[in-house]
């Protein structure tokens, strides 16, 4: 992400190597120490010691319990669907996002509080009520799921339903990345653009767009993230199929119903290995654009 | 999930229950029944605090240090399983009659008005153009109730082959189109969302959807044979000697075995083991053929073969 914002949108022009210096300079307001030393504390304990635990079970076995723990065929088609599904759905929630902040931010129209609220909803909803919603919505008798078997398209208990779940779990995640960009974003660059004679194809690719890489990016990495990991919206609409439609999260569901904490652990481990591979990429590319950006 | 924390040197008068998710009704009647029993003996006001969620995940809460000074849970492996962690006394199913389940329950079938596929037996299950509905054995311990169920009619039909037994299980999973994680789950299924011909599942569960949904929409059918489905009871010892609730922790265990109570369970639509009560009940609880988990060498040899990772479930999965 961008740099914390600095008084007066002055940017520090000293060079990186300067770093120790600026640690302290960097913010107008005092307390530094104490609120660094609090920053390392919470995120020790809020997320790196559940992670240390998590990382230091699977070895009951050695290592080689542990990819035999991971490397099961059952085990590796739910993180293939897992994390393919969480890809698509993040991918298409990014085109579909920018659609939805764009109408919210850009017109004015009644009702638009309302939708706006409305998009933080899959946030504030138990997964497991979405869940099942999804799973009645798209069933074989559902209002959506009735019509579209009758052409042949089957949702519900197919791996296109974990797609459907990702796909309403992650939308706030894009739309709320995107959306203050665009609020921020002055209208009069495009209409500058415009006057200067581009194209409205134009003013989307070249001026729109770009502005808003970071943020569909981070929106992109947040859905992803979490749709690989979403348990209690996908598990009533998935059909829970092992090797079909059987989602990560619920073989290790399944090894802790046998107490297997070291299996249960070793795919824990592998998903967020692989989330973290994911999430560093996006972040290579991220810091690559923002350098771009600066030149 | 507050535990009662206080360890003292008078005898403790609360006791947290550790149950599983069908048996919230029965047991928020049941700890009244006692309560009241135990206040005529003792003058005594005692206060059970209950705990319900799937059998496995309450007893990895046990484990995890859930401070439960009794559980009651679906199957006696859930309860070995704390057993193993030496929580409870190794001897546990011995301490109380009947293998320490003083209910039971069977797997029977569920289907919609008129049963308009036939659907009378096991067999017929595995015909084409029948969906079936049952949870996945790897998560619930319902599921595996039924998982055996079919395997052990599976068996006796096919003179002890387990090949071929193994074969029928697997042309039933053949007709499951949803594996859904819970008992509860899988009712849902069938009953709310009108998916499958056949809910393959609990006894009481089957009576208690059919409460929900009034008379007349759903039939339960009684296979010919099933298997008999032992939930289990224990005392958790070191928490209930670190809680000093041992005595009033026995007795709530014991009284589940008192007509009184019995009375109740049958009531909930779990099968009593009291002659007398289970006679009065009859009508309700036709007799059924029922092989117990015995019969399969008991859970731990059950889980190991079956429902461990590579283990008979998994092969039904395994593609070619």
């Amino acid at each position: 992400m961008a740099d914390a914002a600095l008084p007066n949108g002055a940017t520090p022009f000293t060079p990186r190597p300067d770093y120790w210096r600026q640690w302290r300079e960097s913010s107008a307001l005092p307390g530094f120490r104490l609120a660094f030393g609090f920053t390392l504390f919470y995120v020790g304990l809020i997320i790196l010691l559940p992670l240390a635990a998590l990382v230091a079970r699977p070895w009951e076995h050695g290592v080689s319990g542990f990819f035999d723990a991971i490397t099961g065929s059952r085990t590796l088609a739910a993180l293939r669907l897992s994390f393919f599904a969480a890809a698509f759905a993040a991918l298409a929630n990014v085109v579909l996002g920018v659609a939805v902040a764009w109408v919210l931010s850009r017109y004015e129209f009644p009702g638009r509080s309302v939708l706006d609220a409305l998009v933080d909803l899959p946030f504030a909803l138990p997964t497991a009520v979405a869940g099942v919603a999804l799973a009645t919505l798209y069933g074989p008798n559902g209002w959506i799921g009735a019509p579209l078997l009758s052409i042949g398209v089957k949702v519900a208990y197919t791996p296109l339903g974990v797609f459907v779940a990702l796909l309403a779990v992650g939308l706030p995640y894009v739309v709320r990345s995107v959306q203050p960009v665009l609020e921020d974003m002055e209208a009069a660059l495009e209409e500058a653009a415009q006057t200067l004679g581009a194209s409205t194809w134009q003013v989307a690719t070249r001026i729109v767009l770009p502005a808003l890489a970071p943020a569909l990016l981070s929106g992109f990495a947040m859905a992803f993230a979490r749709g690989a990991g979403e348990y209690g919206s996908v598990i009533f609409i998935a059909g829970n199929m092992p090797g079909v439609s059987e989602i990560a999260p619920l073989v290790i569901v399944s090894k802790l119903e046998q107490y297997d904490y070291s299996g249960a652990a070793a795919v824990g481990v592998a998903m967020l290995l692989i989330s973290l591979l994911a999430l560093v990429a996006i972040n290579i590319v991220q810091v690559a654009y923002s350098r771009r950006g600066e030149r | 999930m507050a535990a009662p924390g206080m360890a003292s040197a008078a005898p403790a008068t609360t006791l947290l229950n550790a149950s599983y998710d069908p048996t919230r009704e029965f047991y928020k009647s049941y700890n009244i029944l006692f309560a009241a029993d135990w206040k005529r003996r003792t003058g005594q006001d005692v206060k059970i605090n209950q705990s319900h969620d799937g059998s496995g995940k309450q007893a990895r809460a046990v484990i995890d240090g859930l401070e439960a000074d009794v559980v009651t849970l679906a199957l006696a492996y859930d309860v070995d399983a704390i057993a193993q962690r030496g929580l409870i006394a190794p001897s546990w199913q011995s301490r109380l009659p009947n293998n320490s389940a003083p209910y039971t329950s069977t797997i029977v079938f569920l289907v919609r008005k008129g049963n308009p596929k036939g659907i009378h037996d096991w067999l017929d299950l595995v015909k084409a153009g029948v969906q079936v509905i049952t949870p996945n054995p790897k998560t619930s311990g319902g599921a595996r109730w039924s998982y055996m169920g079919a395997l052990a009619f599976a068996t006796r039909r096919n003179g002890g082959n387990e090949t071929k037994a193994l074969g029928f299980v697997r042309g039933l999973y053949h007709n499951v189109p949803v594996l859904d994680t819970g008992s509860r789950g899988a009712t849902t299924t069938f009953v709310q969302r009108g998916i499958g011909d056949v809910l393959v599942g609990w006894e009481n569960e089957a009576m208690l959807a059919i409460d929900e949904v009034g008379p007349g929409k759903l039939e339960i059918v009684r296979p010919s044979m099933s298997i008999l489905a032992e939930p289990s009871v224990s005392l958790v010892d070191k928490i209930a000697d670190k809680h000093g609730s041992r005595p009033l922790a026995e007795a709530y265990l014991r009284f589940l075995y008192t007509p009184a109570a019995q009375d109740l369970a049958a009531r909930s639509h779990y099968r009593p083991r009291n002659p007398a009560v289970a006679a009065r009940y009859v009508e309700k609880f036709p007799h059924m053929d029922l092989v117990t988990i015995a019969n399969f060498g008991g859970w731990q040899k059950v889980q190991a073969k079956n429902f461990a990772d590579g283990g008979t479930f998994d092969q039904i999965y395994r593609p070619g």
